[in-house]
């Protein structure tokens, strides 16, 4: 990253930079690659450290099992690739990672519906929920390319399996004067009375968009970016819940079992109040541009202002 | 090469007392599976005690060998020559399967000190395998990393991925073990899939094989083992031809005792047949 962050950019765009970054600070960083460094980004540190760079050609079992290997001789491993081709190997992921609890950063760029012209096959709406599974990972889905830059440092340095969520919309910065990116803290980035909206990844942006709409017409929403969807903020959303008495929450994923799914279990134990829930609706994705399929899907700051009417008026 | 092991043994003697641990541990879970560790008993004992480069002392001795057991449901046969090797007690061979055990069904990574992988779900060894001999070749260790799989695990698709990378990264210090003792879980391997010709597919994918070595016979495992050590400038293969469940007549070549567990009769039968008193 540069100190200076773009106004607009894809949150993919952070990964090789921020690798190199790290490996020149001396971090003993080893990438894998099975064929689409070039579009994570992570090819980039090919160049600068072409010995820790290894391909495993278009075949991502091997290369998430041979990751798990890697870690075990101590290096600091990063993994990318689609987020659909993770899931392509999960159960390598969850045995050779996951059960041994080993030091591999799985940065999945392509996540969402919001690759856009791909198509369905092409559209993770599910990894939330497969990753959000897995024993001793924490699950991180920033917002915008200087979070998860922060992101991928914070993973870097800390031990254990990561898996973070990017993707290839290129959308506004909002972490302009630097991140504030802490592992399993919210950040509250506006205050709210009436209802709290929860999100992460690019709906962040438009979570944002829909309070400013909202103030328009007399209603305070508080605003979550719950970049670290496991583990929760057990303490921010509970304060939210009791503080707000009302939450919308907002992701680029199926509700059911993404981060909607997690915070209502949290809340229906721990402090219960009336909840609204933008995410992909029960279905597969299309082509289109990536903001045309996110209007397709209802995923807009329109789509969140509306939930937080609903969930306000059940109060 | 230095080789630790503990005093030199009789191969003879301690490929019999696996199998007498093996059948213990299985009759006493009342699960687990017996057949693939008769076959593999053989190459363990003269892999541990002749060929791996290993320390029971120090089991995170960083220069060590590398074990992985791709073929994780034969835990009987790795606990038992880990328990010889002095990696944990034989008396906790005793918990095998059962409510607070470290010996799980399936390899568990550092339980005990000595299981360097995690298996279960077949077709990850030799993928994990590599990942090991990559980070120690990159480390400059002067190590070599085995791995050990079943014939009827070679219709795993991921494996001829990790054969495919192994070659192009020019893996020489991992070696593959086949333990080709023709049976899986349901049947026969010819009447499930086609695996063979197993020598020409590591052939065609670029490694050096040697085939046609009787997994039974100490001096012949030896040998294999050691010139796939030894292979340099790609990865190497050895084929051990082996007997399901071999060493008890009735186990032997047995579909049946893939995954059961034998009788009070059948586990008194067997060790009268192993020479060891019930």
């Amino acid at each position: 990253m540069t100190t200076t962050a773009p106004e607009v950019a894809a949150t993919r765009e952070a990964l090789g930079p921020t690798l190199i970054r790290l490996r020149n600070e001396g971090l003993d960083i080893v990438v894998v690659d099975a064929d689409l460094g070039a579009s994570t980004s992570a090819r980039r540190f090919k160049s600068e450290f072409p010995d820790r760079w290894f391909s495993f050609g278009i075949a991502e079992q091997n290369m998430f099992s041979a990751a798990g290997g890697l870690a075990t001789m101590g290096y600091t491993v990063f993994a990318s690739t689609f987020a659909v081709f993770a899931e392509h190997a999960y159960d390598q992921i969850r045995m050779n990672i996951a059960q041994p609890n080993l030091n591999v950063k799985i940065v999945v760029s392509h996540g969402g519906v919001s690759v856009g012209e791909d198509g369905a096959s092409a559209q993770s709406i599910e990894d939330f929920a497969l990753f959000a599974s897995l024993m001793n990972f924490r699950c991180i889905v920033p917002a915008d390319v200087v979070e998860a830059a922060a992101a991928e440092e914070c993973a870097a340095r800390t031990p254990g399996p990561f898996f973070i969520r990017t993707g290839r919309a290129r959308t506004r910065t909002l972490y302009t004067d630097g991140p504030k990116f802490r592992l399993g803290v919210a950040d509250r980035m506006r205050e709210g009375t009436d209802l709290t909206i929860v999100a992460c990844g690019l709906m962040v942006e438009r979570a944002l968009d829909a309070a400013t709409a909202l103030q328009n017409e007399g209603i305070s929403a508080r605003v979550l970016n719950m970049a670290t969807i496991r583990p929760l903020d057990e303490e921010a959303l509970v304060a939210a819940a009791r503080e707000t008495g009302a939450i919308v929450v907002a992701e680029e994923h199926l509700s059911h079992t993404g981060l909607g799914g997690m915070c209502a279990q949290l809340l229906a134990s721990k402090q219960p109040v009336p909840m609204e829930f933008v995410g992909v609706p029960n279905r597969y994705g299309e082509s289109g541009t990536w903001s045309e399929v996110l209007e397709i899907m209802g995923l807009t700051a329109q789509g969140v202002a509306d939930a937080a009417r609903r969930v306000v008026a059940r109060k | 090469m230095l080789v630790v092991t503990s005093a030199p043994m009789d191969l003879q003697s301690l490929s019999r007392r696996v199998r007498e641990h093996v059948l213990r541990m299985v009759y006493g879970a009342q699960s687990g599976h017996i057949g693939g560790s008769f076959s593999a008993a053989d190459i363990m004992a003269v892999l541990y005690t002749e060929v791996l480069k290993h320390d029971p002392q120090r089991p995170d001795w960083p220069q060590r060998d590398r074990f992985i057991m791709s073929k994780g449901h034969c835990t009987p046969v790795q606990y038992a020559i880990l328990a010889e090797m002095g990696y944990l007690p034989v008396e906790e061979l005793s918990t095998f399967r059962k409510k607070g055990t470290r010996l799980q069904g399936h390899s568990v990574l550092g339980k005990p000190a000595g299981v360097d992988n995690t298996a279960g779900s077949l077709g990850m060894g030799l993928s994990f395998g590599l990942g090991i001999a990559l980070g120690a070749r990159l480390r400059g260790e002067d190590l070599s990393t085995y791995v050990l799989m079943g014939d009827g695990e070679q219709a795993e698709g991921q494996v001829w991925e990790a054969a495919m990378a192994a070659a192009y990264h020019k893996a020489d210090r991992l070696v593959a073990i086949i333990d080709r003792n023709k049976i899986q879980n349901d049947d026969f391997v010819a009447n499930q899939m086609v695996s063979e010709p197993l020598d020409e597919k590591y052939r065609a994918f670029g490694w050096a094989v040697r085939d046609g070595l009787d997994g039974h016979n100490f001096e012949q495992i030896a040998e294999g083992l050691r010139w796939a050590r030894d292979v340099q400038g790609q990865p190497a293969c050895v084929i051990f031809d082996t007997i399901k469940g071999k060493g008890v007549s009735f186990m032997e070549n047995n579909p049946g005792f893939h995954g059961a567990a034998p009788s009070a009769d059948q586990l008194a039968a067997a060790l009268q047949e192993l020479g060891v008193a019930p």
